[in-house]
């Protein structure tokens, strides 16, 4: 015995250590792995060992191995073995090897739980703090489990030092076992009070980062954190605590306003002392007005010189703008300057943040200067990740709300074409689908797409060249399609139809060539109808013949579709060409074939087809399957619709307790059930792997000759036709001027007042076709209405005295034509575009002095600003004259006030940027302010306008009608949170009964649903909760039940005067049906 | 924070730390890659790097990088003080540290940042405290080593 421990320590003298091992790897540079073999055969030697100590030097020295790189996973048990060392010393490196080698599926960690819950538990405190750390890192779910309630105990162990790490780590456990938050978090909280003040800012850490996954549970500790924020000295602290009021604000408007002057302090306190910036960036994610202190400061430092610390403060200073921009756009749109010249910085990172804010910074008039600079860079760009950045974000910009910015389509089209020469991009779908989206809805570009798309077709071989430019071939499916469909504006279909039918296309993706084969027909029956106009029969034949020759390629393909569609296509021909040979002639009944056109359907466009009379989508079709014998002692007093009134009375009784109850159960259902996954909010954020394509290195290839399609017009040119274009218009306009102030009268069409080119003045040259009115919703969120407003001729009649009186021109004669005239108004609502984030939207109605015969209106929108509104409107005009000159007035009341250019008085009304010929109509915006949104409100505007024959100022009065329920945001609500907002005992409560309702339940639900925004939450049969929020955030909860002709609504909600408002709303609503 | 990285101008990985459970194979690539992408800035960029869906803080002292993973609403600035935090808990402890301090104790490079972070959180802001644990801890090494012998 005493000679193995003798031979123990003389064997360890012999042994490496740590450092002789290191060493050994530095000296052995050129047969490292060899050296290292043979390293792993001696520890492995040595872990067989009884000795500890020698197992705990290999032990040392796998770690570091494992840092090199070396597979370790063999020595997991010896790992083990040294953890549960009695010695310190052992025990540390044992546990640190642990929290380096293992991981979530290493199996020995089911052996370490106990080891662990003793050195927990050892009155030894650095015992503990080791085993505290390694647990950090590799605990598993059912060690969190095993272990909560261990931890949870130390949580108040007398140390501090034990506190801390044992209050850190329960965040780690909370992520893993979700279940232990519940019985922890009183302590938790109890610690953000502790004397000492690391377990306090660990206390803050770890409620900081529970609460940026589900803040809305913690919205109760606001004020405890509030008082720690004007309190506390620690910066970390200080920093965390800001951040948390970050992810609480949303929730709750009132704390940002009351965050404002605490904040303020803080910010001109630490800039001087402290390293300043660093609080910054937490500010940033404040969604208070915090905001433009910011950007004033990233500004002022940010730009003169390049040094690295510089740099940094750039990168938060666009970090910043980039979250302003999201509620106060107008304010960092004046930097817009700055942001172009931070896309020229030799820094990628700081490129990418300058690209994200550029999305709010184009307008008409500059978008494609802004997109010019973007295809330069583009060019230069070195990484497909950065380039690939720049091509997205160019399609974004440009396709932003619907095409807003874009003048003209055939630049747009032509940037499209320019970005497939891309090398190596991934996103050719997205410009396929660009390709196809424009052609599809702006007629008047389809010559020119067409035009485009067959080049690209006939030099396909320069796209598919290579594998590396696979991802952009997606742009021939567009090509492809487009030439197909549209094939009546080719110039020369017959030469596409045979770039189409090269064999070259057979190494195409699958799903392309299927579309080449389709299209190849409709090319084919264009080609046809030309050919058998002419006398020359033989050309149809060798046509036909032509198909016939090419078409067996596809029908051998491997791809099924490709092998279908080319085998139909050629049994057609061949039939096609026998009468050919007959002198039959075909090509009309090939058309036919393809006749008709295909129109976008708006993927919401289902919700627009209304259900017809008498079909009920709730009802069973069939048997319901029969549920729990305690589920209905009568299952068929379902469809006894004869009486109703049997069933429905007795669930009338579901409170919300009930509901509360039932959601328990079933919650608890669904935690026993192993097969259902919890959405727990807490969920492990799985480590998300990009694409692989991302890591397939990617050689570049230096192109002498720069990769252009012969043929294709630049986007250049466009930038230029279109200065051109602008600086004749202006010319023109000058003249006009000239003229107008000579003749007192302007004798033909401009009514824009001289001055600074504004927004408007820039005319589209191709409008986004009027088809895709009902396409928006894509991109916006709208919904419009019609409104019509038979403005009869008494109004006009009226308005148009007063006018006359009020500008004191000529007596004005009475035209009895004029009175024809009838405006009608339609109402849109907006999403705006310019806000980025989502926006708001307001309905409103306009009224004219008379009653109003029909307003049948709707909104819809989200929006997470709380002031702004926008308020759409159509102005149709449907007299026999010529209008212009029109202004939009609104009288600004306190509470909502039209948004005018600066400069401009509050009682100055804007100009309408169009004028109108007979029996057109167009549409123009306008921006409110509104402050308080609990009280609904009608504001009085005039419209003033002049009639071209007449000269004369007109006037045409009406209302603007902002009701309450406008300024509710449809918006999703789950169950348990519903729940819990109820439960929160914050919402004023109040009710209405709605008498003699004759409809199903259903329709009442839509109904409340469709015109006050509300979303279902729960619906239990004559019984539903249902739940809104305003744009400034008021939650609103109804409970709606249905007895007979009765139907009683509960309602909660934290503003009551906003809910009275919206309750006597929906009471209208039903009153008029 | 997700993990940290400290590595040399020659792209030798000297520390690394994972606050997220990932296979090795997936540590692997992931410092690979970052080593790689990290070296390849230019000394006057800005310290920060979009890369994945993670942000990326780094720092370079003398002839070590060292570089942290964070999530996408952390703090940057917060992120570089802990490095640079970090940095003085080493200098503090090794007396003007330098690259092979770390290389040669590896384990006590490792054991000071566990006093420091626990699971990718800073545990403990002053630095005095950080240093009186390491040093107690020490102190029961040897003299659980001079029981020994």
């Amino acid at each position: 015995m005493a000679l193995k421990i003798v031979k123990g320590s003389i064997d360890r003298m012999f042994d490496k250590n740590l450092q002789d091992l290191v060493r050994g790897i530095r000296n052995h540079k050129e047969d490292e792995a060899k050296y290292i073999s043979t390293c792993i055969d001696e520890i492995k030697q040595e872990l067989k060992q009884d000795n500890i100590a020698v197992k705990a030097n290999a032990v040392c020295k796998l770690t570091y191995l494992q840092m090199l790189g070396y597979d370790v996973s063999w020595a997991a048990f010896n790992i083990v073995e040294v953890m549960s060392s009695s010695k310190f010393t052992y025990k540390r490196i044992g546990y640190l090897a642990a929290s380096q080698c293992f991981h979530e599926s290493t199996d020995v960690i089911m052996l370490t739980t106990n080891q662990i819950r003793k050195d927990l538990s050892s009155p030894n405190q650095y015992d503990t703090g080791v085993a505290l750390t390694g647990l950090s890192c590799f605990v598993t779910p059912d060690l969190a489990r095993d272990l909560a309630n261990d931890i949870m105990t130390l949580m108040s162990h007398t140390k501090p030092y034990i506190r801390k790490k044992a209050v850190l780590i329960m965040y780690k456990v909370f992520l893993k076992y979700p279940e232990s938050l519940r019985p922890a978090f009183p302590r938790l909280k109890e610690k953000l009070e502790d004397p000492d003040p690391g377990v306090q800012s660990a206390a803050v850490n770890v409620i900081c980062e529970l609460a940026r996954r589900n803040p809305k549970n913690y919205l109760s500790l606001a004020p405890l954190f509030f008082k720690l924020m004007t309190s506390s000295t620690n910066n970390w602290v200080l920093i965390k605590i800001i951040k948390l009021f970050g992810a609480l604000t949303p929730l709750e408007p009132r704390l940002g306003k009351k965050l404002i002057e605490p904040l303020t302090n803080l910010i001109h306190r630490k800039i001087h002392i402290f390293s300043s910036h660093k609080m910054l960036c937490s500010q940033s994610h404040l969604i208070v007005s915090l905001s433009r202190i910011a950007v004033l400061i990233s500004l002022s430092s940010g730009m003169p010189n390049h040094s690295a610390s510089i740099q940094v403060m750039k990168y938060l200073g666009l970090l910043a703008m980039s979250k302003i921009l999201k509620t106060h756009p107008k304010s960092v749109q004046s930097h817009k300057d700055l942001i172009l010249q931070c896309l020229d910085d030799k820094d990628e990172s700081i490129r990418l943040r300058a690209l994200d804010l550029l999305y709010g910074m184009v307008s008409k008039k500059n978008l494609m200067e802004i997109v010019k600079k973007l295809m330069l860079h583009v060019d230069k760009a070195e990484g497909t990740t950065y380039r690939d950045e720049l091509l997205t974000k160019i399609i974004d910009i440009c396709s932003q709300s619907n095409y807003q910015y874009i003048t003209n389509f055939e630049w747009y089209i032509s940037i499209l074409v320019e970005l497939t020469r891309l090398e190596g991009t991934r996103h050719g779908h997205l410009i396929a689908s660009q390709m196809l989206d424009v052609a599809i809805r702006v007629r008047a570009i389809r010559v020119f797409a067409v035009a485009q798309m067959a080049t690209l077709l006939d030099n396909a071989h320069l796209l598919t060249g290579n594998m590396q430019r696979m991802g952009i071939c997606e742009v021939l499916y567009a090509a492809a399609w487009i030439c197909g469909e549209f094939s009546e504006h080719l110039e020369n279909p017959m030469q596409t139809l045979e770039a189409m039918l090269r064999p070259k296309v057979a190494t195409l993706p699958g799903h392309i060539q299927a579309v080449y084969v389709q299209n190849a027909a409709k090319l084919f029956a264009t080609v046809l109808k030309n050919q058998e106009g002419n006398t020359d029969s033989t050309a149809a034949q060798e046509t036909s013949q032509l198909m016939i020759d090419r078409l067996p390629l596809f029908v051998q393909s491997a791809n099924l579709e490709v092998q279908e569609r080319a085998s139909c296509i050629l049994q057609l021909v061949k039939y096609i060409q026998k009468l050919q040979q007959k002198d039959v002639e075909v090509a009309e009944e090939v058309c036919a074939l393809f006749a008709g056109e295909l129109n976008p359907v708006a993927p919401k466009a289902q919700k627009k087809v209304p259900v017809p009379e008498g079909l009920d989508l709730d009802a069973w079709i069939n048997e319901p399957p029969s549920e729990s014998e305690s589920e209905d002692e009568q299952p068929k007093a379902i469809f006894a619709k004869e009486e109703p009134k049997h069933s429905r009375p007795r669930h009338t009784e579901v409170d919300e307790k009930e509901l509360a109850r039932r959601r328990e159960a079933r919650k608890q259902e669904q935690a026993n059930n192993p097969f259902y996954i919890k959405a727990s909010p807490s969920s492990q954020k799985a480590y998300q792997e990009a694409p692989g394509v991302e890591h397939i290195p990617v050689v570049q290839i230096d192109l002498s000759v720069p990769l252009k399609v012969p043929g294709l017009p630049m986007s250049d040119q466009y930038v230029k036709l279109e200065e051109e274009r602008r600086q004749k218009e202006r010319a023109d306009k000058k003249k006009k001027e000239k003229k107008k102030r000579k003749e007192k009268r302007s004798g033909r069409g401009r009514k824009h007042d001289s001055g600074p080119e504004s927004e408007e003045d820039i005319t589209p040259a191709h409008m986004v076709d009027i088809v895709t009115e009902e396409m928006p919703e894509v991109h916006r969120s709208c919904l419009n209405i019609t409104m019509n407003l038979k403005g009869n001729a008494r109004t006009n009649m009226i308005s148009a005295k007063k006018s006359s009186k009020h500008k004191k021109k000529k007596q004005k004669k009475e035209k009895e034509e004029k009175e024809k005239k009838k405006k009608k108004k339609h109402h849109h609502h907006h999403h705006h575009s310019d806000g980025g984030g989502e926006e708001s939207v307001q309905n409103g109605t306009v009224e004219e002095e008379e009653p109003l015969p029909v307003s049948v209106y709707d909104i819809q929108g989200n929006l997470q600003d709380g002031s702004q509104v926008v308020v759409s409107v159509i102005f149709e005009n449907k007299c026999d004259s010529f209008l212009k000159s029109m202004e939009f007035n609104v009288l600004d009341s306190l509470n909502s006030k039209l948004q005018r250019p600066e400069g401009s008085g509050p009682h100055d009304g804007l100009t309408v940027p169009f004028q109108l010929p007979p029996g057109v109509s167009n549409e123009a915006r306008f921006v409110f302010t509104v402050q308080s949104i609990v009280m609904p409100q009608k504001l009085k505007g005039t419209l003033t306008f002049i009639v071209k024959d007449s000269s004369t100022h007109e006037k045409l009065d009406f209302k603007l009608h902002f009701t309450c329920t406008s300024y509710l945001i449809t918006t999703p609500c789950y169950s348990d949170a519903f729940a819990k907002l109820l439960e929160s005992g914050d919402l004023k409560c109040s009710s209405v009964r709605l008498e003699g309702v004759i409809m199903p339940f259903h329709h009442l639900l839509a109904r409340i649903c469709f015109h006050h925004h509300f979303s279902v939450v729960e619906r239990i049969d004559s019984c539903a909760s249902m739940y809104s929020r305003s744009i400034q955030g008021h939650h609103v909860c109804l409970l709606v039940k249905t007895s007979g002709q009765t139907v009683s609504i509960d309602a909660k909600c934290d503003e009551p005067t906003l809910l009275g408002n919206v309750l006597d709303e929906i009471k209208q609503t039903f009153s008029q049906c | 924070m997700q993990f940290m990285l400290l590595f040399s101008r020659q792209g030798k990985l000297r520390l690394q730390k994972w606050y997220v459970p990932l296979s090795d194979k997936e540590k692997k690539k992931i410092t690979r890659e970052l080593v790689q992408t990290v070296l390849a800035r230019k000394p006057k960029m800005c310290s920060f790097l979009e890369w994945r869906d993670l942000k990326i803080v780094y720092k370079r002292y003398a002839s070590l990088y060292f570089c942290c993973a964070i999530e996408d609403q952390d703090n940057e600035l917060i992120t570089l003080e802990i490095i640079h935090r970090y940095v003085e808990l080493l200098d503090k402890y090794f007396g003007s540290v330098c690259e092979l301090d770390i290389i040669f104790n590896f384990e006590k490079a490792y054991f000071i940042l566990d006093e420091f972070l626990l699971g990718g959180e800073a545990q403990e802001t002053s630095k005095k405290n950080v240093l009186k644990a390491i040093e107690q801890a020490d102190l029961l090494q040897e003299l659980n080593a001079f029981n020994v012998n």
